[in-house]
């Protein structure tokens, strides 16, 4: 058994010194009518090529974008990951470590969780960030559970255009404390927030409010008037930023008032691995950061004085501070959080731009090739970044389902979650799609439409 | 989870330490970190060498600045296609002013070369497993087989989008169902969610698994006990789930005893949190007990299974009467640390629980594997999509590879490991324990305190030799605290190499006690004040330069 280097002799050798007769004895301790009478019901051990095979069998049963055309999005996105990301990131010296306690034996880490935290506040516009939490759903919890800190109120709405699943999940967790109640506001025929009806419930007992930017719906909105009523009333504004790259594009939301942002971070640079893991980047204003939940990395120095990394303002963490911390964050997506990094760094400040740029024109694109087919329209009229909604003749459902014997995913029937969008078709259109794949696509939906 | 110093004040005034030469062990080079070491003074080898001491040594370390200080206008280090594929257009013709960035992020402007140097450079200042020896109780630090990470990058995993239609992702889904089977199997446990993204993620769902199950009976409660042993994370988890926590105390012996339990408990007491082994690496033998006692006042109970490392194959979590437990397949199930996360979290329950669990599940039909998020009692969503699949490829290749005869292995020499490191500290080292223990052991400060050698001083110190510290000043409940868990994957000479360093080490408190409390010497950075850095927090680039 290749991990296990213990020979024969090396048992008995320790054995003798532990002064035990047998393995079997080191474990007197556990009662004789808990230990397991027989083996473990799993299957055969495997040697590395037998591995292979059971295991490339499995991902070969699965479909990936390298034969389908994808139009998937919907807050996981496919953008190329250059070599150079993963082979940095996968350095077993990145790899194998723990969490950075020990900083005099972690400073690689931590100097990188500090580059981390630096880019993502020059990102989205805000003053500090945290290394990072699970991902944009949970962040976005963190998030409401730090506003409730900051204005000691309980309750809080959020926009019907944040993704489905950060709601619910928001409404799982968040929702544990009965007081504090959720308020869903509607969007506009624009696919926006609806500030009217906004500024009916933002009552003085709500302690935050919910958007998204680009929108589920992947519309963009200027955010500064909702900050603006959001702040009158003495709550957050919390934005959750589904793909980082709009932000070569347009404005950060800190800028335009943002109190808190959440965004994924899988776009840049990580892979969309069914789901995860990925990255929830975490930022706030200075003001903020003794609520903050999670690990900060902050600089010091040592006993000769040159400049040096440690986890700074962990009082607020759950390891010293227990019931009262303000997380239970432990472990949180380093290694995802230095494949952001690496990723950032590698675009830089050009080539964000600049892909950002190519999205959206590829985006556009596609909006408008797909607009003008017979019977298939914008369903919302605000600007978007690199995901739109059209409304089809048919059932985006059995569209899809079309598109599936093209080998295209042809992206996401919204009616899952909303019953009055039966028709809608949430398409994601990035920088990985070429136009030969996006003229198919567009073809195949003529065809399957006309049928 | 833990290992964190208590904060040290460091006196800026401290000089320089040059007066080890002669006092350190033989097998590590003198000079700092940062200095050429002596290049004519290197014996020749004649002989095969043997394995040395202790592995500490040094050499040259090469400083590195923050990606802003290297950054020049106009370098790159992208490779983006010149020319868009479909009709370039202005931003500015189409979308409002006012939504259009009119400054762009000062990301770092920097050339591929460098970028690959900087962060090779900032690589070599970790000390990983890898490298070495990395003895964190409770953490599980064993090897990350390379096989997982190459598994986990196959295109037909690392690919998939978590929204394509359930039927082009069998191979996934499939894959999450026999995880879940050999979860099962391992533990004892009745039904599975791989749905949490890390253990503490997991003792919050399988927190509120509990409290649904037991409003759904008509009998919500409004307490968690939790032992003084436990975790931080645990009490933090209850918290969020709105439980108030009772501390409960261990026993002279370092054991929960059902005394405790049975006063402790009362019909408010939602559920106990246990964790087993617990922290000092003992069995709580009078599990059973204690569950009969929680179930007979209508309780239930949750398992943290941080320490199910000492038990694959030797006894069932399932079977000791707990109703709820959470996997960390980033200890025992070999998925990386990374220098924190990602893990996973899964947590397992009885049956009468599992209508309570995250959704979606998955679940088997005729037409193949899907995702099932109807069912009605379920607690609802805790993350976006399905978990940290990537994670759950790994520890599913792990498990393939051991095996159930591989797995018991694992857990038998991660036991004999650290009850062989136990027995040769404990001359050197106070055992505030004398109860056996399995895959960990906890020694203390207290022979070196009167010396004015801490704990924190023996950590330090153990880097100049080569390793990473061990836990420290945890558990809460044993003063100066050092949790020592080896795993499995080391061999005998890499615990004896650790034992050599710890006796060395002890012998220096007694005659040369600065040695250890100016300690690190050889590390790249040594002794930080942390208390400076968060007095007046520096957390970004901007705040740096202000």
């Amino acid at each position: 058994m290749r991990y296990l280097p213990h020979t024969p002799d090396d048992i008995d050798a320790m054995l003798r010194t532990i002064g035990a007769a047998s393995i079997d004895a080191l474990f007197q301790s556990i009662p004789d009518a808990l230990r397991l009478k027989g083996p473990l019901a799993l299957p055969p051990a495997c040697s590395e090529p037998e591995l292979w095979r059971a295991l490339q069998g499995l991902a070969e049963q699965n479909a990936t974008p390298q034969r389908w055309a994808s139009f998937l999005g919907g807050g996981s996105y496919r953008h190329f990951i250059p070599a150079v990301v993963w082979q940095l990131v996968s350095r077993g010296e990145f790899l194998t470590p723990y969490t950075p306690y020990q900083p005099e034996l972690s400073q690689g880490t931590l100097q990188a969780i500090f580059e981390y935290q630096s880019m993502m506040c020059e990102l989205f516009g805000l003053d500090i960030a945290n290394a990072s939490t699970y991902d944009l759903s949970t962040g976005i919890v963190e998030a409401v559970f730090m506003a409730q800190r900051i204005t000691r109120r309980s309750e809080y709405c959020v926009m019907q255009n944040v993704h489905p699943e950060i709601r619910a999940v928001t409404r799982t967790i968040v929702g544990l404390n009965p007081a504090a109640q959720a308020t869903l506001v509607p969007y506009t025929r624009a696919g926006t927030v609806d500030l009217a009806a906004l500024q009916c419930v933002l009552r003085p007992t709500c302690s935050a409010c919910v958007v998204q930017y680009p929108s589920f719906f992947g519309t963009i909105e200027d955010l500064r008037p909702i900050a603006d009523a959001v702040h009158a009333a003495g709550a957050l504004l919390i934005v959750a930023v589904p793909d980082p790259i709009a932000m070569g594009l347009i404005e950060a939301p800190g800028t335009m008032g943002a109190d808190i942002v959440v965004a994924e971070g899988q776009a840049l640079g990580n892979p969309t691995s069914y789901g995860g893991p990925y990255v929830g980047i975490f930022a706030t204003r200075t003001a903020y950061v003794r609520q903050m939940p999670g690990r900060l990395t902050g600089v010091t120095s040592d006993v000769l004085g040159r400049r040096s990394f440690v986890l700074t303002l962990t009082t607020r963490e759950q390891h010293i501070r227990r019931e009262r911390a303000t997380s239970n964050l432990c472990t949180n997506q380093q290694l995802c959080a230095l494949a952001t990094t690496i990723y950032t760094a590698w675009l830089g400040k050009e080539g964000f731009r600049r892909l950002a740029r190519i999205n959206w024109e590829k985006a556009e694109y596609a909006r408008e090739e797909l607009t003008r087919l017979a019977g298939v329209r914008a369903t919302f009229s605000a600007p978007t970044f690199h995901e739109c909604v059209i409304t089809l003749p048919c059932p985006a459902a059995s569209l899809l389902a079309a598109l599936q014997e093209d080998r295209i995913f042809g992206g996401i029937a919204l009616s899952r979650w909303y019953d009055d969008l039966p028709n809608a078709l949430l398409v994601c259109v990035t920088e990985e799609n070429t136009r030969e794949e996006i003229d198919r696509f567009v073809a195949a939906v003529e065809r399957h439409i006309r049928g | 989870m833990m290992g964190q110093p208590v904060p040290q004040r460091v006196s800026p005034t401290t000089q320089p330490h040059r007066g080890v030469e002669g006092e350190a062990p033989a097998a590590l080079p003198l000079e700092g970190a940062t200095r050429a070491p002596p290049i004519a003074e290197k014996p020749v080898t004649k002989h095969p060498p043997e394995v040395p001491m202790t592995p500490g040594s040094t050499g040259l370390v090469l400083e590195e600045p923050l990606l802003c200080e290297l950054s020049r206008p106009g370098r790159q280090s992208c490779s983006l296609p010149h020319a868009n594929d479909v009709p370039t257009r202005a931003p500015e013709a189409t979308l409002p002013a006012a939504l259009l960035r009119q400054t762009p992020a000062a990301l770092p402007e920097i050339s591929e070369a460098d970028l690959v140097r900087h962060f090779t450079r900032l690589s070599s200042w970790n000390y990983c497993k890898d490298a070495g020896f990395f003895p964190l109780g409770s953490c599980t630090m064993k090897h990350n087989p390379r096989t997982n990470e190459a598994v986990a990058a196959l295109p037909g995993f690392a690919y998939l989008h978590p929204y394509q239609d359930s039927g082009t992702a069998q191979g996934a889904l499939a894959l999450i169902a026999a995880l879940e089977e050999a979860l099962k199997a391992i533990s004892g446990m009745e039904a599975i969610s791989t749905c949490p993204a890390a253990g503490s993620h997991g003792e919050l769902t399988g927190l509120m698994v509990i409290r649904a199950y037991l409003q759904d009976r008509g009998d919500p409660r409004s307490r968690v006990l939790i032992p003084d042993s436990a975790h931080g994370t645990n009490p933090a988890s209850a918290a969020i789930c709105g439980y108030r926590v009772t501390q409960i105390p261990s026993g002279p012996d370092g054991l929960l005893e059902p005394s405790t339990v049975a006063n402790a408990m009362s019909d408010d007491v939602a559920a106990i949190m246990v964790t087993n082994p617990n922290t000092l690496g003992i069995f709580e033998r009078n599990i059973r007990e204690i569950c009969d006692i929680v179930h007979a006042r209508g309780g239930l109970v949750y398992c943290d299974g941080a320490n199910l490392n000492a038990l694959m194959g030797i006894a069932q979590i399932g079977e000791m009467g707990v109703d709820v437990m959470h996997f960390n397949l980033h200890k025992t199930f070999t998925t990386p640390h990374g220098g924190g996360g990602p893990g996973a979290g899964p947590i397992g329950v009885r049956q009468p629980l599992a209508p309570y669990l995250p959704i979606p599940r998955v679940v088997k039909t005729a037409a193949g594997y899907g995702w099932d998020a109807s069912a009605p009692k379920s607690i609802g969503r805790i993350k976006a999509f399905y978990g940290n699949f990537g994670m759950l490829v790994r520890a599913y290749t792990y498990i393939r590879e051991m095996g159930a005869p591989g797995l018991r292995h694992a857990s038998e020499y991660a036991v004999l490991n650290a009850n062989y490191i136990r027995a040769q500290l404990t001359a050197s080292y106070h055992l505030p324990y004398a109860t056996p223990a399995l895959h960990e052991c906890v020694l203390t400060d207290k022979w070196q305190q009167p010396g004015g050698v801490k704990t924190l001083d023996i950590a330090k110190r153990l880097m100049d030799y080569g390793f990473h510290p061990p836990t420290i000043y945890f558990p809460l409940l044993v003063a100066g605290a050092m949790m020592i868990e080896p795993t499995e994957t080391e061999s005998k000479e890499s615990c004896d190499q650790f034992i050599a360093a710890m006796r060395a080490i002890a012998k220096e408190a007694q005659h040369t006690p600065a040695t250890l409390t100016e300690a690190p010497h050889h590390t790249f950075r040594r002794r930080l004040d942390e208390v400076m850095a968060a007095r007046s927090p520096i957390l970004t680039w901007h705040q740096l330069k202000g």
